[in-house]
């Protein structure tokens, strides 16, 4: 059975440009990096040449990427990194939709007394308002952290005037930009933000390999001690082939973001007209205009995402419900809950995310496969109520 | 009919070769595993129960080892309220539950299998239990013992009917022994170090009564121990803690050997009696149930089964509505909440649960 996929906000296939680059890498440079003789020499360049390629996506000078072991690492890195340093602040300002790996790190850090929490709720459409960011810092904040775009429902968060807050109040800003990074176009010249999280597997390179983007000035104390790599703020052997890999699918995201954001976009809302016109009760979750290009969200009344996975899966369709990470629990997604919507409806939520392969033909597919798992679910349910 | 089929996979090695026998057939297998405890299996520590999470991870193994795909589904709730939760209830009321006929009842062949037809349009649901179906060429299917007598678990699956025998598969029942069963296991490359078969209660790791305790502390309140005569000869540590047919412990100064031969929960008293006394031929069962559908006549001759595996009975079962009076030929001792299941030499008729005494 030919198998359409419709996940790629949990991952993407690995462009063949960057499997190809990291194979060489794997093949030809076995040198550590910190070695002064030929082969460290080789591998140094490589990791500065992947370090140049992420800078200048991002419009950032190369000295202020470290690299990492992916997404959740970054936001471990940007919060318990800047909660350390030994300023007189300690205040946390985060919002409710966030990513567990900023949200369960900034719990940990408040229950262990490392940090005064603040939570942000949002809007229906789940936007965090920055006024209500203004009103929750203070002398002693240390940290906002707001991310860039959710990874459930898509919605684009203002964090523009967010930073622009947090700089007039002398407050560092850190966003989780692992969902929007490769998708959209993001220059930290135009944004006032210091700390930027990015995870490669989400725009087509490897997994187990990230980076955050530390702005020159941003104090932030290491986590891990070691050999002192990344100028210490990041320290063990730089995974070689990982960040080569990392730095090429940047450089691609980049070249091909403004054609696919367009093309990705007609998909996405070519779903969300689908679902909405063609499914009752569907509700579209999360904002109908800012939102990622590949992000279509909902909530189906009368069915459950587990049942809806599985029988989208059986059918040849591989989409998600919630967060990935959030799977085997029963329990609806906080996200979701976040949006003030009913527990019964979320627990019927489903994610659908196009990527640079998919064809309008496997969305129509996908649309017919889903009205019949859809409709099956709501009689199944209907009998044994 | 698609030839579509879900396996239940608890992650043991007989579920494991039931999916395999089925791909081997060349069918579209689904293996999916049920999650019974909350995740983390936390809340009842049960090293061997097939419900917990590393369970889990044995039959996702096997499932990739098969090559088939795989579901991981939660039924902790379902399990929770109708097997652990009747479980502890049926103890603090007197009676000795059967958690594997409730298992099989109310999770694996209503919840599951409604699931499995109803939201993932599947046609059947086969599992890894030791009975065999046989089709007649009218349709109609019945349920015999397995092949290996040793093995048989034909007993906690009287409840079957006819709704469900239509949908349901056992692959490994009609496997002659386990020489057959390693050999399927060896070819997919399954673990055949065979775990040992779970006697016990698979949630509960150690000792029952500090599960029945912490839930239904009530049924732990001392109380007398009579005769049968109403005579007070010593005291118990609680209902909770006993069961129908156990040696009483008192009597021993008077030297006779005395058996709990009912619980009276509404007074919390235990009256014990001799194996003379307590054994008996008449019982009566409720929530009885055919496998045909319906009894073969309102009064049959049938052989009554009185536990896993027990030693057939000869007696005569007088059916009224959902209820039944059973009269067995030679005395015997069964505890209420236990099953009476009915077989015709191997095949299963029916069965019901005995009710509590009421002299």
């Amino acid at each position: 059975m030919e198998r359409v996929y419709l996940d790629h906000a949990a991952t993407t296939p690995v462009d063949p440009e960057v499997a190809e680059a990291m194979t060489r890498v794997l093949r030809e440079t076995h040198g550590n990096p910190s070695s002064i003789y030929a082969e460290g020499r080789a591998a140094r360049a490589l990791v500065d040449g992947a370090r140049e390629q992420v800078a200048d996506a991002i419009g950032a000078h190369p000295s202020e990427v470290v690299f990492t072991s992916g997404g959740t690492e970054a936001d471990n890195l940007a919060l318990r990194g800047r909660l350390k340093v030994e300023d007189g602040r300690d205040g946390l300002v985060t919002s409710a939709i966030e990513h567990h790996a900023v949200i369960d790190t900034a719990r940990d850090l408040a229950a262990h007394g490392q940090a005064r929490l603040s939570v942000i709720g949002v809007d229906r459409h789940g936007l965090v308002d920055p006024e209500a960011i203004r009103e929750a810092v203070d002398e002693q904040t240390s940290l906002v952290s707001v991310m860039h775009a959710n990874n459930e429902i898509g919605t684009i968060e203002p964090i523009e005037a967010i930073g622009e807050i947090c700089r007039e109040r002398g407050v560092t800003f850190h966003s989780d930009a692992v969902q929007s990074v490769g998708a959209l176009a993001f220059d930290v010249r135009k944004i006032p933000v210091d700390l930027v999280s990015i995870n490669a597997h989400k725009f087509y390179g490897p997994k187990g390999v990230g980076a955050l983007y530390v702005r020159r000035g941003t104090r932030i104390a290491t986590t891990q001690t070691g050999g002192g790599q990344e100028k210490g703020r990041r320290t063990g052997t730089e995974n070689v082939a990982g960040v080569v890999g990392l730095g090429v699918a940047m450089r691609i995201a980049r070249e091909r973001q403004t054609s696919e954001s367009g093309r990705q976009s007609r998909l996405r809302d070519r779903i969300i007209a689908g679902v909405t016109g063609r499914i009752e009760d569907a509700v579209l979750t999360g904002h109908p205009t800012r939102r990622l290009p590949n992000n279509a969200s909902f909530c189906l009344a009368g069915t459950e995402g587990e049942s809806l996975i599985v029988g989208l899966d059986l059918e040849g369709f591989s989409v998600s419900s919630g967060s990935a990470c959030t799977s085997g629990e029963t329990e609806p997604s906080a996200v979701l809950l976040a949006l003030g919507l009913d527990r019964e409806l979320a627990k019927g939520s489903l994610r659908v995310t196009v990527g640079r392969e998919t064809t309008e033909a496997a969305v129509d597919s996908f649309l017919a496969a889903l009205a019949r798992v859809v409709g099956r679910l709501r009689s199944a349910t209907a009998v044994t109520v | 009919m698609s030839d579509r089929v879900f396996v239940a996979m608890s992650g043991g090695v007989d579920s494991s070769v039931a999916a395999a026998v089925l791909k081997e057939r060349g069918d579209d297998v689904i293996g999916v595993w049920m999650r019974l405890v909350p995740g983390g299996g936390e809340q009842l520590d049960a090293p061997r129960c097939c419900g917990t999470d590393e369970a889990g991870e044995d039959a996702r193994r096997a499932a990739a080892a098969i090559g088939i795909p795989f579901y991981a589904l939660d039924y902790a709730d379902v399990f929770g309220e109708r097997v652990v939760g009747r479980f502890v209830h049926a103890y603090a009321s007197g009676e000795t539950p059967n958690p594997c006929v409730a298992c099989n009842q109310h999770v694996k062949f209503d919840a599951l299998l409604g699931d499995v037809v109803r939201k993932f349009g599947a046609d059947r649901l086969a599992t890894g239990h030791y009975a065999r179906i046989g089709t007649e060429r009218s349709g109609r299917r019945r349920l015999y013992r397995a092949r290996d007598r040793a093995k048989d678990q034909s007993y906690a699956l009287y409840m079957l009917g006819p709704r469900e025998l239509a949908r349901v598969e056992f692959p490994i029942g009609e496997l002659e022994d386990k020489d057959e069963t390693r050999a399927i296991a060896s070819r997919f490359g399954l673990p055949t170090a065979a775990k040992a078969e779970s006697m016990d209660i698979c949630f509960v790791s150690g000792d029952y009564r500090d599960l029945v305790r912490s839930r239904a502390p009530e049924a732990f309140a001392p109380g007398p121990v009579e005769r049968h005569d109403g005579t007070v000869v010593g005291t118990h540590a609680g209902i909770g803690a006993l069961t129908v047919g156990q040696r009483s412990g008192v009597g021993v100064a008077t030297g006779e050997r005395l058996y709990v031969l009912r619980l009276e929960p509404d007074r919390n008293a235990a009256v014990v009696g001799t194996r003379d006394e307590i054994s008996r031929t008449t019982y009566e069962l409720s929530d009885v149930r055919f496998v045909a559908g319906e009894p073969p006549s309102s009064t049959f001759e049938t052989s009554v089964v009185l536990r896993y595996r027990g030693i057939g009975i000869a007696g005569r079962v007088d059916v009224h509505g959902t209820d039944a009076t059973i009269e067995l030929r030679s005395p015997a001792l069964v505890a209420p909440g236990q099953a009476a299941v009915f077989y015709d030499a191997d095949e299963v008729v029916g069965g019901g649960v005995v009710n509590p005494d009421s002299r």
